[in-house]
């Protein structure tokens, strides 16, 4: 067994150039795919992330007829006192917090420019409204007896050259199908670092939102955090009520979790790829090395070794390539993921739609899973490469391999 | 003893439509001890007899027997274990594999043959003491000379302690000096262990070594006379 390496780490040295370069192709397959794993690990946990902390929840409890589409704050498709709806809720263990919030939609006009938003009534004080809440970069959150206030996004702002203690028009469609407006001042300015969601909501006090658009004591649904989002089905089962539709973070981003799903397919062919062209080098520099070597193969056999042996001998050089390149490669590959999950690929706004959220900025992550999965998958996807080398070289009569040397 | 015995051998290569009748109905038998030289001019068959009797190729019809065991339907594999155990190979040129030491390439075979590690490091020195290179075991082949490289291959041949030891032009890519050392070294190795020897050579000199001399002349045998 050391006998083979020793063989093959020599027979490595005789061409030290090459052995390099295939080492380098194979470290640098190894490095890029880690770091696209990272990538796509860090990509698909922060738009799930982003998109349930921002939009979705982790269940949202609805009048049975909510029509999201439509936005409608007629009174048909609210909910009634959802104050004690959303505590009762909340007294529940799992349940990390149960908010009302009232959707309208409306536009926001300041000098000559009026951009469409939706507004959304909020519970100030409730720690679902934490992102926003951390997130402002300028001026104070709202108070829930405010009557003149209003919180928006940082890109918002800028777009219409907003300040904090500015003041903007709001117009928003009533539950009677009226339209009605309103100045309003802004308090505060917010950045959840995903410019697709902040450019397009402004926050009012749920109490101004219900009076303003007509809607009085409804709301369009009842916001929830859970502490375990795996736990959403049991809750969900829980506070099934006549009138009520409950539905679960799954059922709300069916789009995402597809894609979620997908991506591990996707990911399998990407890495199915880049192995298939490192192998390739590998096994492009076993052949190489076949042919150089049939005199030498011819000698072995000669002397008795066998066509495992002579198998053996062949893998044990791809053992040693694989060994150093992926090794070599992993290190490279962490160290990128590591330094990009601190510092983040800027991507700004990619214009996603609220079904899918993703940061501007995107961390990435490797975990030790994926990372061992990989190592173990371009290992044996290089050694399975060099078999047909291998195979070639112990198939080789002694004598045809002996009499090109005459 | 019968070392070796072939009856009624041919073999004939095929490249494309062109057939050469390499051995054309050969019979031969080497006995125990022999030193025996093939000689004919080039093309003759002195190779493909070499290979057939050292089972690196099988005749196209006729038996070859070693050491009393039928060959001709032997796998590949089982032919290896043949030529490990029982034949020893000596080669034109050079045969040592370059990235082993002197010492390793004689400690090849006895890997093969699973020995230990204790009885591989005896016998392998001395092999090289024998062959007068015990000064240069950890050199390279190519930090050897051209006579100190095919002394080593001797030493490797003998190494498991075959019967049999096959040489084909030994001492063509020698000069006089270091030829004459490597036919002194087999003839004297010959006598003291009684190991079989049969080499292929043009060389008057080389030949004058050998006890029988066999003729051969367009893949026949014309002529085997006993010193
Ligand atoms: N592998 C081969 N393929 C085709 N022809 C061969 C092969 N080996 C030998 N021959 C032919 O067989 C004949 C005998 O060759 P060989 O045994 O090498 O003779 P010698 O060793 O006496 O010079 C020659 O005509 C040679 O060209
Ligand atoms: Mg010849």
């Amino acid at each position: 067994m050391m006998n083979y390496f020793k063989m093959a780490y020599r027979n490595l040295g005789r061409h030290r150039r090459r052995t390099f370069l295939s080492t380098l192709a194979l470290a640098m397959g190894t490095a890029l795919l880690m770091f696209i794993a990272a990538f796509f690990q860090g990509e698909m946990r922060s738009s799930m992330e982003t998109t349930l902390r921002l939009n979705t929840g982790h269940l949202q409890v609805k009048n049975a007829n909510y029509d999201p589409d439509k936005l409608s704050v007629a009174w048909e498709y609210l909910i009634e006192n959802p104050e004690q709806v959303a505590a009762q809720i909340e007294a529940l263990g799992q349940v990390q917090s149960a908010t009302p919030r009232l959707l309208a939609s409306g536009i926001v006009s300041a000098s000559d420019e009026s951009v469409g938003v939706q507004i959304m009534g909020i519970v100030p004080d409730s720690s679902a409204n934490d992102p926003y809440r951390d997130g402002l970069v300028s001026g104070d959150f709202l108070t829930a007896d405010d009557r003149e206030g209003i919180v928006i996004g940082y890109p918002l702002a800028e777009s219409l050259g907003l300040n904090v203690g500015d003041q903007l028009n709001l117009l928003v469609n009533t539950s009677e199908g009226n339209v009605d407006e309103q100045k309003f001042t802004v308090r505060g300015i917010f950045s959840t670092g995903t410019t697709s969601y902040d450019k397009g909501v402004v926050f009012l006090p749920l109490a101004k939102a219900q009076s303003f658009s007509g809607a009085t004591n409804h709301a369009s649904m009842i916001f929830i955090l859970l502490k375990d989002r795996e736990q959403a089905d049991v809750v969900a089962a829980a506070i099934q009520g006549e009138g009520y539709k409950v539905e679960t973070w799954r059922e709300l981003n069916e789009l995402l979790v597809l894609v979620n799903d997908f991506s591990n397919a996707y990911l399998t062919i990407i890495n199915l790829i880049i192995l298939g062209v490192t192998a390739t080098v590998i096994v492009n520099t076993l052949l190489m090395s076949v042919f150089e070597r049939t005199r030498e193969i011819g000698i072995l056999s000669a002397i008795g070794m066998k066509g495992r042996q002579i198998i053996a001998l062949f893998l044990a050089e791809a053992t040693l390539l694989a060994l150093s390149g992926i090794t070599f490669g992993s290190l490279i590959g962490w160290a990128l993921s590591a330094y990009f999950s601190k510092v983040g690929v800027y991507f700004g706004d990619l214009g996603m739609s609220k079904d899918m959220l993703l940061n501007d900025r995107i961390y990435t992550e490797l975990t030790l899973d994926s990372a061992i999965n990989l190592i173990v998958t371009a290992f044996i996807i290089t050694i399975i490469a060099s078999l047909y080398p291998a195979r070639m070289a112990s198939r080789m009569e002694p004598v045809e391999a002996l009499h090109g040397a005459q | 003893m019968e070392v070796a015995k072939l009856t009624d051998v041919t073999r004939v290569y095929k490249i494309g439509e062109l057939e050469t009748r390499a051995l054309n109905g050969v019979s031969i038998t080497i006995n125990d001890g022999e030193f025996t030289s093939l000689v004919g001019p080039s093309g003759s068959g002195k190779t493909t007899l070499l290979q057939l009797i050292g089972c690196l190729d099988q005749p196209t019809s006729g038996k070859v027997i070693i050491n009393g065991k039928e060959t001709t339907n032997l796998n590949r594999n089982q032919r290896a274990d043949l030529r490990k155990e029982a034949i020893g190979f000596v080669f034109q040129f050079f045969a040592l594999i370059p990235t082993l030491t002197a010492y390793e390439n004689v400690e090849m075979p006895l890997l093969l043959n699973g020995k230990s590690p204790a009885e591989r490091k005896q016998r392998v020195m001395e092999l090289l003491a024998a062959v007068d290179v015990a000064n240069r075991a950890h050199h390279r082949p190519d930090q050897l000379s051209g006579g100190q490289q095919q002394r080593i291959a001797v030493a490797r041949a003998l190494a498991t302690n075959p019967k049999l030891i096959l040489a084909d032009e030994p001492t063509a890519n020698l000069d006089t000096e270091n030829g004459k050392q490597v036919m002194d070294l087999m003839q004297k190795l010959n006598k003291e262990t009684g190991v079989t020897f049969v080499f292929a050579t043009h060389d008057p000199r080389v030949i004058s070594y050998a006890n029988r001399v066999v003729t051969l002349q367009d893949g026949l045998i014309t002529n085997d006379s006993k010193a």
